[in-house]
């Protein structure tokens, strides 16, 4: 928990209110490998909370664990106050947490639409209806029975992001929406961040891609191997505390090999 | 013409042998459950039927109605109960649970109802009658109702695959059970329901079997499951119009195989599967289910 950079917790967060998601001390192992060795954050409502780091960091298990995906050694999972750690997937899905997994996951055997409606099969009340989403990705609805293997990355991206919307979520989880996908499709992909937002969303996402998630993130927490070596606003955090948390250059940032000039602040 | 007759004959008989398959398939194609109990689940829904038409007197072409009702709840208790565990320690646990499963239902009939065959007698006209097209064609009415409920098998399957809410769920889950999972479903739940159609169509088959020939306990290895085995690889895994066209093949080379000689009928069947499966191993019809 202690790396060279970590930021006070606190600080400018909305301190009034209580976390949404809060996640204390996750222990997680795959096998014997130890994938998350002690993990908390603390998610507030209408935040964008993005969690970067170098592959194999442990972010999309922190991600999975939350859906429900992996079971946890150690450490809890508390959901609008109430624990969820020993919630199936469908169950946390059914309050509100919803994933958009890494690599889209469609349901190959399904057109655009089928997969929508199996996003709803279960949602909550809310906003969110496969209408609104056609409104928000204006190419959908005359694509709507295609079958989701003629559409592009950037194109699956959306219908699988549509389908997690369609279920009402409270917290969004994103794991890495820019994998695979050119960088002005990404760009296109997060437009549709404030719209989510708007409608009262909380947004926890995994971010390979660090200068996007210090765009659009309210708050960002840096994984290396398991534990946290980076937390704060992004506002708050130098370009060079973060390449230090995301490599791990513990306090020898002046050294570092990057072309920056890498001075000391 | 007795060519003719055979492959007539052969083509009926393909709409019992459908029946067998589509709940095997449907149960691979879903749960990636190799279920060799299958055939026994027939045969049970066979002598259920027997025991509900001696107990309730209902007229015996609608103990369907009580039967398929029974074996769906029977395959979602299964579902849920031992097959999901068995599925959750891995794929040969769980076709060595089927097999075990197989094993327990046989020598349970033969417990309850000895060795001796027993049909599902009907006395009706329909069951013994026939007609005739032409002098040599003679056509069982039976054959010809249960090829009808097969059609209707099948495309009440392929209806409510694609357009039902848990036609969609089933094929979500058998794409990807993790996703659907994140999108609240319960794919255990969904595995249930798919198994409570498979037996549901098995229900047919063996009541169907009952009355076009005779019931015995190991009727249930020894030729269901064995046929809805090769109408399911002719047809095409996964393929619910293949399991028809699958059992027609089957059915139609077995006729042919029985007018050369009448030993040989069994044997030609076998030998199509397995020219079909040396030569087009993922079956004549190669799509997934309601895709």
């Amino acid at each position: 928990m202690t790396g060279p950079a970590v930021k006070g917790d606190g600080g400018e967060r909305p301190a009034d209110g209580t976390p949404l998601l809060e996640v204390r001390d996750l222990v997680v192992h795959h096998g014997q490998l130890c994938a998350l060795d002690g993990i908390s954050l603390s998610v507030f409502p209408g935040e964008v909370y993005a969690i970067i780091g170098a592959n194999g960091a442990g972010k999309s298990t922190l991600l999975r664990t939350i859906a429900g995906l992996h079971a946890p050694t150690s450490g809890s999972i508390r959901f609008d106050g109430a624990d969820v750690t020993g919630l199936r997937p469908e169950r946390r899905a059914a309050q509100g947490i919803v994933m958009v997994p890494e690599g889209r996951r469609l349901f190959g055997s399904l057109s655009v639409v089928e997969n929508l409606q199996v996003g709803a099969a279960y949602a909550r009340p809310g906003p969110w209806t496969i209408e609104r989403v056609y409104e928000m990705f204006g190419w959908m609805r005359e694509r709507r029975n295609q079958p989701t293997a003629q559409l592009s990355g950037g194109e699956q991206q959306a219908v699988a992001i549509g389908r997690a919307l369609v279920a009402n979520p409270r917290v969004l989880m994103l794991d890495e929406l820019s994998l695979g996908l050119a960088p002005v499709v990404v760009q296109r992909i997060y437009g549709m961040l404030p719209e989510v937002l708007q409608s009262g969303l909380t947004v926890l996402l995994v971010e390979q891609d660090v200068s996007q998630a210090l765009r659009v993130a309210s708050h960002i927490q840096c994984l290396l191997e398991g534990r946290t070596t980076l937390e704060g606003r992004p506002a708050d955090v130098t370009a060079d505390q973060v390449e230090a948390a995301y490599f791990g250059l513990a306090g020898a940032i002046p050294a570092g090999p990057p072309p920056g000039e890498g001075s000391e602040p | 013409m007795a060519w003719v007759n055979a492959i007539i004959q052969g083509v009926l008989t393909g709409g019992l042998y459908a029946l067998f398959a589509c709940g095997l398939s449907l149960m691979f194609g879903v749960m990636k459950v190799v279920n060799l109990a299958h055939g026994d689940l027939a045969v049970v829904a066979g002598y259920l039927a027997i025991g509900v038409i001696a107990v309730t007197h209902i007229p015996v072409l609608w103990s369907f109605v009580i039967v398929v009702p029974l074996m769906a709840a029977l395959g979602y208790a299964l579902q849920r109960t031992i097959l999901q565990r068995a599925l959750d320690r891995g794929a040969l646990t769980t076709l060595l649970v089927t097999f075990g499963l197989s094993v327990v239902i046989e020598n349970a009939l033969l417990q309850f109802f000895t060795a001796n065959t027993r049909g599902i007698g009907t006395g009706l006209a329909l069951v013994s009658g026939s007609f005739s097209l032409g002098s040599q064609i003679q056509i069982g009415y039976l054959l010809v109702v249960i090829f009808a409920v097969a059609v209707v098998v099948l495309l009440g399957l392929q209806y409510f695959l694609s357009k039902s809410r848990y036609g969609r769920l089933i094929r979500a889950v058998a794409d990807d059970k993790e996703a659907a999972q994140l999108a609240g479903a319960d794919y255990r739940h969904v595995f249930g329901i798919a198994a409570a159609v498979a037996l549901g169509t098995v229900a047919l088959g063996g009541i169907a079997y009952g009355m076009y020939s005779q019931l015995d306990p190991t009727a249930g290895t020894d030729t269901i499951l064995l046929f809805a085995f090769a109408a399911v690889v002719i047809g095409g895994l996964g393929s619910l119009w293949g399991t028809l066209l699958g059992g027609v093949v089957l059915g139609v080379a077995q006729q042919i195989g029985a007018q050369i000689n009448i030993s040989d009928e069994v044997l030609a069947g076998y030998i199509v599967f397995l020219v079909v499966l040396v030569l087009r191993p993922q079956g004549l019809i190669s799509r997934r289910a309601g895709s």
